[in-house]
């Protein structure tokens, strides 16, 4: 495989959820963090999925990344069923799980090594290529815990992006950035998405995020986990967080989210 | 600069003010050895040979069983970290036994083994073995396990795993495991070799022991400064340039 092939845009990947469920066992009794959710997500689609801690939303992801199974139901991938990890989806973590022992070249190349029908030059290239496409090709050798929080995202998403997979999956990576870097990464993302062409499921707590992100919002409700509403945003991009437009969506999302959790704070209540 | 000028002052007044207690004359050179005594007792002993042979052979016993310790020691560490049922059998007896003074290995070892090198390699071996397990499974249990899930999504499994992800992720704890099972080694094997007399090797710590037994009380100390100057320089030659690199690369504390 040559470097052009290698680092070219691949089809993006049609995902569905079907029924899955899933529950956990705890000391204070059993959550059900999903509860037959079943979704369709098309090929090339940015997907935001919000509600408050504990609806499932992250356990979702990591059904669908395959580092976690489902009670019943599954999940497809471009129709096959996903039975664990695959390259052709990445993850990017909220923390941001870059190795220490390497430095930010070799972090991104861990997982090229395990891609055939590269050699090492050739993966070397495609590490430049996204460390470039993040702009960190000045930090390719520098040290994990030298860079700032939003640097190592950065680079993370390099790592993710690297390995040329169609759907990128994405759990709250921005939550623990400050927001001037937040806001950056907004733009920078908006960007690779598009000149990339990539799946991509965003989970997210911070319903502006969602808006100003996902061309879809999926609002989540906990325990049962259930897809309580959904929202198309169908702004242009790219979209900024702070447009007035952009508040419109997040107001009314914030609305149906207030909806639920007033509801069950009185269903406590008696 | 300053730092290293207070160590050379400090030691040089350790020095004269010992000099000039033992030339006081108030202890019997038998007792008190001057530095001078000792200086020309090593001189002495490293002209006629009887030092390089010495070291030599306590280097080879040391690095055996040392090396043992660690071929065994860090596989055995890895597997009772992952693995539930080795934690609560292997582990709990590394536990244990690793609290036991390496010198209480010695007896066992003379019946078992006789006035052997074997008796020798096997108490090093001993003193080294647990506590390598131990650090080995504390710096894998250590390990966040992010790390592993990252990994996962990208493709390694199996061996990978073990090879690229948690064993890097383990080795500050690891050299720490194995600068811990050093020290170990080192004062079993000094146990050992003042204990078990055997004909196939003199030893440091059997030339100490000789020294007692002949009232050289020159070749004791001088012995003993010898063995002090091998762990210092093991410290700095096999142990520090590795710590340096972790502290540079994971970017923990440590101003040296």
């Amino acid at each position: 495989m040559s470097i052009e092939t290698a680092i070219t845009n691949i089809a993006p990947e049609r995902i569905e959820i079907d029924g899955v469920t899933k529950s956990f066992t705890t000391n204070r009794g059993t959550i059900v963090a999903l509860d037959n959710v079943s979704v369709k997500v098309a090929e090339g689609e940015f997907l935001c999925l919000v509600g408050p801690s504990g609806c499932g939303k992250s356990t979702l992801l990591n059904i669908i990344a395959g580092l976690d199974t489902p009670d019943s139901g599954r999940v497809l991938a471009n129709g096959e069923s996903v039975t664990g990890p695959g390259r052709d989806r990445m993850v990017m973590f909220q923390e941001h799980a870059l190795f220490p022992w390497l430095d930010v070249l070799g972090n991104v190349m861990f997982g090229l090594r395990l891609k055939p029908g590269l050699n090492n030059k050739e993966r070397k290239e495609v590490a430049k290529y996204y460390l470039d496409l993040v702009g960190l090709s000045k930090f390719l050798h520098a040290n994990i815990h030298e860079l700032s929080g939003g640097m190592k995202q950065r680079v993370a998403l390099a790592r993710a992006l690297a390995p040329n997979p169609r759907v990128l999956l994405m759990d709250e990576p921005f939550a623990a950035l400050d927001a001037l870097t937040r806001e950056q990464l907004y733009g920078d993302i908006q960007r690779i998405w598009e000149a990339r062409r990539k799946t991509i499921l965003f989970v997210t707590h911070n319903v502006r995020e969602a808006a100003c992100l996902g061309d879809r919002v999926l609002l989540f409700s906990p325990n049962p986990g259930r897809i309580h509403a959904e929202f198309q945003v169908t702004l242009p991009r790219a979209r900024d967080i702070n447009s007035v437009e952009l508040a419109h969506y997040s107001t009314e999302i914030t609305a149906a989210l207030k909806g639920f959790t007033n509801k069950q704070g009185t269903e406590v209540a008696e | 600069m300053i730092r290293s000028l207070s160590s050379i002052v400090f030691f040089l007044a350790l020095l004269l003010t010992w000099e000039f207690v033992a030339r006081s004359g108030h202890y019997s050179t038998v007792i008190l050895p001057s530095p001078l005594n000792v200086l020309e007792y090593i001189w002495q002993a490293t002209c006629d040979g009887t030092l390089w042979v010495a070291t030599l052979v306590t280097m080879k016993r040391l690095l055996l069983g040392y090396g043992l310790g660690l071929l065994f020691g860090i596989p055995l560490g890895l597997v009772t970290a992952r693995f539930r049922l080795l934690q609560d059998t292997l582990g709990l007896l590394a536990l244990g036994v690793q609290t036991l003074p390496s010198v209480c290995w010695v007896p066992l070892a003379l019946l078992w083994f006789g006035q052997t090198e074997a008796a020798m390699l096997f108490v090093v071996v001993m003193g080294t073995l647990w506590s390598v397990i131990i650090a080995t499974n504390d710096g894998v249990r250590a390990m966040p396990p992010i790390y592993l899930r990252a990994a996962r999504t990208m493709g390694s499994k199996g061996l990978h795993t073990w090879v690229k992800v948690i064993l890097p992720a383990s080795l500050p704890y690891l050299v720490g495991g194995m600068k811990q099972g050093w020290a170990f080694a080192w004062r079993s094997l000094m146990a050992a070799e003042i204990f078990v007399t055997i004909l196939t090797g003199f030893g440091l710590g059997q030339l100490l022991q000789y020294g007692r037994e002949l009232l050289a009380m020159d070749q004791v100390v001088a012995v003993m400064a010898i063995i002090v100057v091998i762990g210092l320089l093991a410290d700095r030659l096999l142990f520090s340039p590795w710590e340096r690199f972790f502290h540079k690369r994971w970017g923990t504390g440590s101003v040296k």
